[in-house]
């Protein structure tokens, strides 16, 4: 389908309510750009779902200029976009966040866990996992099933909550 | 075993790999850090010292971690710090020779760490032909069992830390390396190579870069690293790796259809040159036995086995060429040297 402003193939479909009118709009993706659409990052409906939307933190950012274990400035992390030490995760944490999902369309690990890593671990991970099944239900308009997933992250989150635990 | 026994031992895995069709091996890399400890970019030589030590030490607590051969890097000459490069067992970076710096391999070179690399800890295991789940479960075991010794350097959130955040999450890269003639016969490797870079995967020449790649020789690897568990990105890659095998039998296929005598006459003239060439330079010796290992699948040249081949793509690198000659040669003599074994090889025959 073509974008409705020029003849590039649209990726964004939307359905306004205008008026009680009901109206399809076709944009490509520079056009959706322009309409202030960012496609890498839309509304999501996973977010609505776990009561996300509005309790979206903003990124912490106390932007200290040096990693205080390997004393790596900042600017030089912003140069050549290296790591000087694990804690610089934590310090360049406002930069990294952005990169890290530009690389990886993924700010959560689901891979392999460490055996000496704790239960907490375990349960924040499982936790992580189970989000993603739920963005991929919603992805695939299976709200029934999507929903099923929310009630099994929150039966986890309970569990861990009554067993004084906190994530 | 030394290192000389490693050379003269046949059967690595780049010569263990089926007789036929474009997969060469199959490798899956993990990359660790140490918890608490300046990655090795930053470190001092006192700390890479200290890592070195630490790997050694959890190395001996692996059941059979004394089968394993361990080099630091300054025990070894700058040649035969090349062979190991030659042999994709260490990177340019450990060539270097920074402090600490150092090499565990498997005698059968299948697994290998690197240790103060661009991470703490460079874990690889590499199969012979499509081997990406066997790669996985091999580099899963050894990584489990130094684990047993080392605490790693981990967050909930972004997985394994590492030096670079492109590789942050599972740590891993998986390739998986091909012999693309057919694609590269009929001029299709440019969109093969765009399209596969589209979807989260990179396509780098062996030897040389993108489409240029000598030899028509190629490695396909995840960029994605995070936000997927291990099996699902071996998965992604040997789907695609599957794709593009697909269309390398079909791009032979219509060559042998269409143009079966610009083939034949390809690879004679390959194999023309090879055997009567006084001097030959690396990058034409790799695309010259690319068309002979082409005609090898292709039964046009029965008497050469591919896996002899293979030995000679490794055994015509300059260290390698050196080491046999046992000096040090100018890059002309490397040319001739390499011309006269490759003659001699075909002489045999």
């Amino acid at each position: 389908m073509k974008c409705d402003l020029c003849d590039k193939e649209a990726v964004v479909h939307l359905t306004q309510v205008d008026n009680g009118e009901m109206k399809e709009v076709h944009l490509c993706e520079e056009h959706a750009k322009e309409q202030g659409i960012d496609i890498n990052s839309p509304i999501s409906i996973t977010d609505i779902l776990m009561g996300l939307g509005e309790a979206r933190q903003g990124i912490e950012s106390e932007l200290s200029p040096t990693c205080p274990r390997c004393g790596m400035a900042r600017e030089e992390f912003r140069q050549t976009g290296r790591l000087g030490c694990p804690d610089c995760y934590n310090t360049f944490m406002a930069e990294l966040t952005m990169a890290v999902k530009a690389m990886h369309h993924s700010n959560q690990h689901v891979g392999k866990i460490p055996a000496r890593e704790g239960l907490q671990t375990r349960i924040k991970s499982q936790i992580a996992r189970l989000q993603k099944d739920l963005e991929a239900a919603v992805a695939r308009e299976e709200y029934e099933k999507a929903a099923k997933i929310r009630d099994q992250i929150n039966e986890v989150r309970e569990q861990v909550e009554s067993d004084g635990g906190a994530l | 075993m030394t290192l000389d026994g490693l050379l003269e031992r046949h059967g690595g895995w780049l010569e263990t790999g089926p007789d036929e069709g474009p997969i060469i091996s199959s490798r899956v890399r993990f990359a660790r850090n140490l918890c608490d400890t300046t990655f090795p970019g930053r470190a001092s030589g006192e700390v890479r010292d200290q890592v070195w030590g630490e790997v050694v030490q959890a190395f001996d607590q692996v059941g059979d971690g004394a089968k394993f051969l361990r080099w630091r890097m300054d025990e070894l000459d700058s040649l035969e710090r090349e062979i190991l490069f030659e042999r994709h067992l260490i990177s340019s970076e450990l060539i270097e020779r920074k402090a600490g710096s150092g090499l565990f391999i498997s005698e059968d070179e299948c697994r290998a760490v690197m240790v103060n690399e661009e991470d703490h800890i460079r874990l690889q295991s590499l199969q012979p032909g499509l081997g990406l789940h066997k790669a996985l479960d091999e580099a899963d075991a050894l990584d489990n069992a130094l684990e047993e010794s080392l605490s790693y350097s981990f967050s909930t959130k972004l997985g394994y830390l590492t030096a670079c955040p492109s590789n942050v999450g599972t740590g891993m890269r998986a390739s998986v390396m091909l012999h693309l003639p057919g694609l590269c016969l009929t001029d299709e490797i440019k969109p093969v190579v765009n399209a596969v870079s589209k979807i989260g995967l990179a396509v780098r020449g062996l030897w040389g870069e993108g489409s240029e790649a000598a030899g028509h020789m190629f490695q396909i690897s995840n960029q994605i690293t995070l936000g997927k568990t291990e099996p699902e990105i071996i998965a992604h890659l040997e789907q695609i790796v599957l794709e593009v095998i697909e269309h390398e039998k079909n791009a032979r296929l219509r060559l042998m259809e269409t143009q079966e005598i610009r083939v034949r006459d390809h690879i004679g003239r390959a194999y023309g040159i090879l055997a009567h060439a006084e001097m030959m330079s690396s990058n034409e010796a790799l695309d010259l036995l690319s068309g002979l290992r082409l005609g090898a699948d292709l039964s046009l040249t029965s008497d050469i086995s591919r896996h002899e081949i293979d030995r000679l793509l490794i055994q015509i690198q300059p260290a390698h060429l050196q080491k046999a000659a046992g000096t040090v040669l100018s890059p002309e003599e490397r040319d001739s040297k390499r011309a006269q074994l490759i003659r001699e090889f075909l002489k045999e025959r």
